[in-house]
This record gives C-alpha cells, sequence and structure tokens, in this order.
C-alpha cells in the first residue's frame, strides 16, 4: 500500500482546491451574504438598506398595522404548517404507495429487479416542471378526468369537480415528484434482508402481517427512515407543485420565498424566511444522523 | 414430494398477495401522467385539452419558434459548459478523498461535496440570486453556468467515486514495480480504468443541469433563459399543445441520455 504514502499533502489539496473553492465562493459564499441580507432592513424599492434590523425575521410572526403598532399576524404561521402537514401527509403516502413496490421489485430475479429499479429511477432523471404540469391536463378543467366524467355521463359539460389549485393537488403533485426517492433507499434495505428470518418465522407459525410487523418493518427500517427524509426534506421547500397545481394560492414555504423575490421583492423578509427553512432543513438532518447513530449502535451491539 | 412441498411453501413466504398488483398501480402513477403528455402533445386540436385528431403540427412549429430555438441553445451552452466543469472538479475530488487515505480536510471535503445535495433548491437559488446582485456580478449565462456547476458537482462525483472504489490498487502498484512513474502510471493504468467512470458522472451532470428550473428561474436574467425557464412561462399562460411537443422532446432526451447512462455503467459492472 505504498501508493497512499506517495501521495503527498501537497497534492491531495492541490486536488481538492478547486471544490474548496468553486463550493466555498458559489455555495457557502451565497448562504452567508443570505444570513447578512436577512438581518438588514427592506428598502421599499425593493432592495436592501444597510442597516441592521431583525424586521425580517419579525415579519415572520407580526405586522405593523396603520397606527405604527406591532400585531400578530398568522398569516405566514399558517404558511408554515400547511407547509409541515403536506410534507408529512406526502411523506406517508409515499411511504404507503411504495413500501409494497420496493418489497416485491427486492424479491424478484437480478434481471427483473435491475430493470424495474431502472425504472423507479427514470422520472428522478427527468424534468420535475414537466412531470408536474403533466398533472394540469390530468386535473385541470376539461382535463382527463373531468372529460371521462363528462364521457360518461357523470358531470355535464358546463359544471367542474374544480380538482385544481387545491391543497389535494398539491399533495398528488407533491407525492408524484418525490416517490422514487422513498423506493430506491427502502429497496436497498430489503435487497440485503436475510430471506431466511422469513422461512424460519413461518415455521414457528408467523402469519403474513406479523411478518411484515416483525421482521420487514424492522429491518427495512433504516431505509424508511432515510426515505422518509429524502422525501419530507425536499416538499418542504418545494416550488414547482404549490406554484403549478395550487395556482399560487395556497403558498408553501418554498413558494412564499420565490414571491418574496420575484415579485413583493422584500429581500430581507424572503431571505428571513429562507433561512428559517434552512434551519428546519439542518435540524432534520440531525435528527437523521442521531437516529443513524442508534441504528448502527444496536445492530453493533449485537 | 416432500421437497417439492418445501419449495413451494418458501416461495408463498415471501411473495405476498396484492404487492404485485400494488406495484403495477405504483408504475402507473409514475408513467401514465407522461404517456398523457405525449399523447397529447400530437394532438391536431389547438386546446390542448380537446382531443380532434393525430398530427406532428405542433412539432413542426417547435422549428419556427425562435424563442425556444435560442432557449434551446442557452440551455446547451448551460449543460456544456457546466458539466465538465463540475466533472472535472468531481475526478480531482475524487482521487484525493478515494485514494488520499486519511487525512485532516478528508470529512470536511465530503461534507462541501454533498452540501448542495442537502440544501434544498429553493434556498440555494435564493441565496445566489441575493449573491451576484448584491456583488453586481452580471454576466448573463456565466452566472447561471456557476450555479450549475455547483449543483452539478455532487452527481458528477458519485459515479467517479464508486468507479474508483471498485479499481483495484494493485494494478498501479504493479505498474509503479514495473518502473513506470507517478505521472505515466496515472495516464497508463488509472486515467483509462476511470474513464466509464468519468464518462457516468459527466453525463448525470448534464442531464441534472439540463433538467434543473428552480435554480436557472432565479438567477438567470433577461437573454439567459434556458428551455426549463421558457417552458415554465409557456405553462403559466396555460396549457398549449405546444408546450407539450417541447416538453415532450425533453423528457425523450432525459431519458435517452439516462437510459444510454444506464447500458454503459452495466457494461461496466459485467
Amino acid at each position: 500500500m505504498n501508493i497512499q504514502g506517495e501521495n503527498k499533502t501537497q497534492n491531495r489539496i492541490l486536488s481538492l482546491l478547486p471544490l474548496w473553492i468553486v463550493i466555498g465562493i458559489f455555495m457557502i459564499g451565497p448562504l452567508l451574504v443570505m444570513a447578512v441580507v436577512s438581518l438588514m432592513e427592506s428598502n421599499v424599492y425593493g432592495g436592501v438598506h444597510f442597516k441592521f434590523s431583525l424586521s425580517g425575521y419579525r415579519q415572520i410572526l407580526f405586522d405593523t398595522n396603520l397606527f405604527d403598532e406591532i400585531e400578530f399576524n398568522p398569516a405566514y404561521l399558517i404558511i408554515i404548517a400547511r407547509s409541515f402537514m403536506l410534507a408529512l401527509a406526502a411523506t406517508f403516502l409515499s411511504l404507503l404507495i411504495g413500501f409494497p413496490a420496493a418489497y416485491f421489485i427486492s424479491r424478484q430475479s437480478d434481471r427483473v429487479k435491475n430493470i424495474l429499479i431502472f425504472l423507479v429511477t427514470i422520472p428522478f432523471w427527468t424534468n420535475l416542471l414537466i412531470r408536474t404540469f403533466a398533472w394540469i391536463i390530468i386535473l385541470g378543467k376539461g382535463g382527463v378526468i373531468e372529460s371521462s366524467f363528462n364521457f360518461f355521463g357523470l358531470l355535464d359539460e358546463e359544471s367542474s369537480l374544480n380538482l385544481m389549485y387545491t391543497n389535494s393537488a398539491i399533495l398528488i403533485g407533491l407525492v408524484y415528484s418525490y416517490l422514487p426517492l422513498m423506493v430506491l433507499p427502502i429497496y436497498a434495505s430489503m435487497e440485503k434482508m436475510d430471506l431466511r428470518l422469513l422461512e424460519a418465522a413461518t415455521d414457528l407459525y408467523s402469519n403474513r402481517i406479523e411478518l411484515i410487523r416483525k421482521i420487514i418493518l424492522p429491518l427495512s427500517m433504516p431505509g424508511i427512515i432515510g426515505g422518509s427524509i429524502l422525501v419530507f426534506v425536499p416538499c418542504l421547500g418545494a416550488f414547482i407543485a404549490p406554484d403549478l397545481l395550487g395556482g399560487g394560492k395556497k403558498l408553501l414555504l418554498g413558494s412564499l420565498i420565490q414571491f418574496q423575490f420575484s415579485y413583493a421583492r422584500n429581500w430581507p423578509f424572503g431571505a428571513a424566511m429562507a433561512m428559517f427553512l434552512l434551519a428546519l432543513v439542518i435540524l432534520v438532518l440531525i435528527f437523521n444522523a442521531r437516529l443513524n447513530r442508534k441504528h448502527r449502535e444496536y445492530a453493533n451491539q449485537k | 414430494m416432500q421437497t417439492k412441498n418445501k419449495k413451494t411453501k418458501f416461495r408463498y413466504v415471501w411473495n405476498f398477495p396484492g404487492f404485485g398488483g400494488w406495484t403495477a398501480i405504483f408504475f402507473g402513477f409514475l408513467y401514465i401522467p407522461i404517456f398523457i403528455l405525449v399523447c397529447y402533445s400530437f394532438n391536431s386540436s389547438k386546446f390542448a385539452m380537446i382531443w380532434t385528431g393525430f398530427s406532428f403540427r405542433w412539432y413542426a412549429k417547435l422549428f419556427s419558434n425562435d424563442d425556444i430555438q435560442t432557449a434551446t441553445i442557452n440551455s446547451f451552452i448551460v449543460a456544456f459548459a457546466a458539466a465538465p466543469l463540475a466533472t472535472i472538479i468531481a475526478t480531482f475530488s475524487a482521487l484525493a478523498l478515494v485514494r488520499g487515505g486519511e487525512f485532516r480536510f478528508r470529512e470536511f471535503s465530503s461534507g462541501l461535496i454533498t452540501l448542495p445535495l442537502m440544501v434544498p433548491e429553493i434556498v440555494t437559488a435564493v441565496a445566489t440570486l441575493i449573491f451576484f446582485a448584491s456583488l453586481g456580478i452580471n454576466l448573463g449565462l456565466i452566472n447561471v453556468i456557476i450555479a450549475h456547476t455547483v449543483f452539478c458537482i455532487p452527481f458528477a462525483f458519485m459515479p467517479i467515486k464508486a468507479a474508483l472504489e471498485a479499481m483495484d490498487p494493485n494494478l498501479e502498484l504493479a505498474a509503479r514495480d514495473l518502473y513506470s512513474d507517478k505521472t505515466s502510471t496515472f495516464k497508463t493504468i488509472t486515467l483509462p480504468l476511470l474513464t466509464p467512470g468519468i464518462l457516468s458522472g459527466f453525463m448525470l451532470a448534464f442531464v441534472i443541469s439540463i433538467d434543473d428550473f428552480i435554480i436557472t428561474l432565479m438567477v438567470a436574467g433577461g437573454g439567459a433563459t434556458t428551455l426549463p425557464v421558457y417552458i415554465y412561462s409557456m405553462v403559466k399562460m396555460g396549457v398549449s399543445p405546444e408546450v407539450n411537443a417541447v416538453s415532450s422532446l425533453m423528457l425523450a432526451f432525459s431519458i435517452f441520455i439516462v437510459t444510454l447512462y444506464w447500458f454503459f455503467n452495466r457494461k461496466i459492472n459485467n
């Protein structure tokens, strides 16, 4: 193993330097500038007034009324709560839809398995915007669902089911967007599962429900947790689904932040919201790291 | 007789009734919307939702739409600049991280690579917008290229790292034993063996760059519109068969590259 000894520190630093520069300047740099902007005062002309102020963060909870008094404003809190609920619901639905599929795929022959997993990953590599707006054709006024209702005489021409611009439409969009991210980690943990455990349990008179509850679920827990995080985190900051399927009426955190920069032009408030979202995500990731460590310790004890 | 019984019983144990059908519904859910979108792009009607007949009319119309062509060219310029940059950075980083043994900045550097995956896209988008605006950097497409390079790095890195880890270090040691110097070992052994991994990384970075929407939407100023941003502005004005046609082409392109990547990787693994 002399090769590692030959590689001098200088070489390593030289080959890592481009990474440090690019991510350091263009990823960490922007996050720091955003943190600074979130602590500034907003300028009526849509820019930033260079004066320290917590108004960006205060605006999340409070509003200034006509008499210059500060009063509690739950509007943004409602948006945060809605984002949370929809992200949770999307994660749960993805788990419900994805878990049996992941299990079924993991029990196929190697050849079939590879093809099916490839089919699961394809949507992930295609354009999310396009995949989401396909749902407008399905859910929209006069879309696929409404015209088939028309065809069977369940709905007359003039009326509409009003499927679009609802929380359910956003929810469908979110599940559709991130479902592959739930299936892949669950599949990975199921693939490694020792099938003899299922045989042994059956020999000991376990029924199917017990097999799932006592063997398959606990053994695929790392995958379930990993998949849930991979779905929950992007749902929390989603922009495309609430924008296209919620029609901008039902704002979520992601679309609220985007709105502050494209229309409202209140940068400090937008930056404060983005910092808030980032903090939430970091909390989720720390929670995940803790869970993973616990799982590893538990596995090592065995 | 008894063994046969046991066998069927075991197969019975692994398989749960209804899971197969559920998986079929799962794949239907994933693919039917895409299928419908593509079908409607061949609709001859001016109204996206009403089917009147099969036609290539909207595809033909794309070729006379200058805005779409400019946006497509922009998308390709960005992807052909950002993907190679990200791949080069990812290759050097992978070499240092996989072959460099234990050293001080190891954890820190791996953390830096995964950072773009951890931060929500909308946060990266907004932060990059503020960053460029407050520094007064307004270079049109170059801003977009820089932003794309950053988030393409982790995607280029993954296959390259995997290829390096799968490579037998003894091959390099053997070359060194036979009096090959470091540079020529790298050139004749490491690099050729790593090329499939590097190409895979490039393909993934390319697809990610071509498909990106949110970050481009925020970072791109006027004149730097890419195809997804243009499609967004079209969708906002109402779904038309023309949008379906461009979108179908984009989907086909991404699926083509990813399928290429898949066959390519399967060949390496065999």
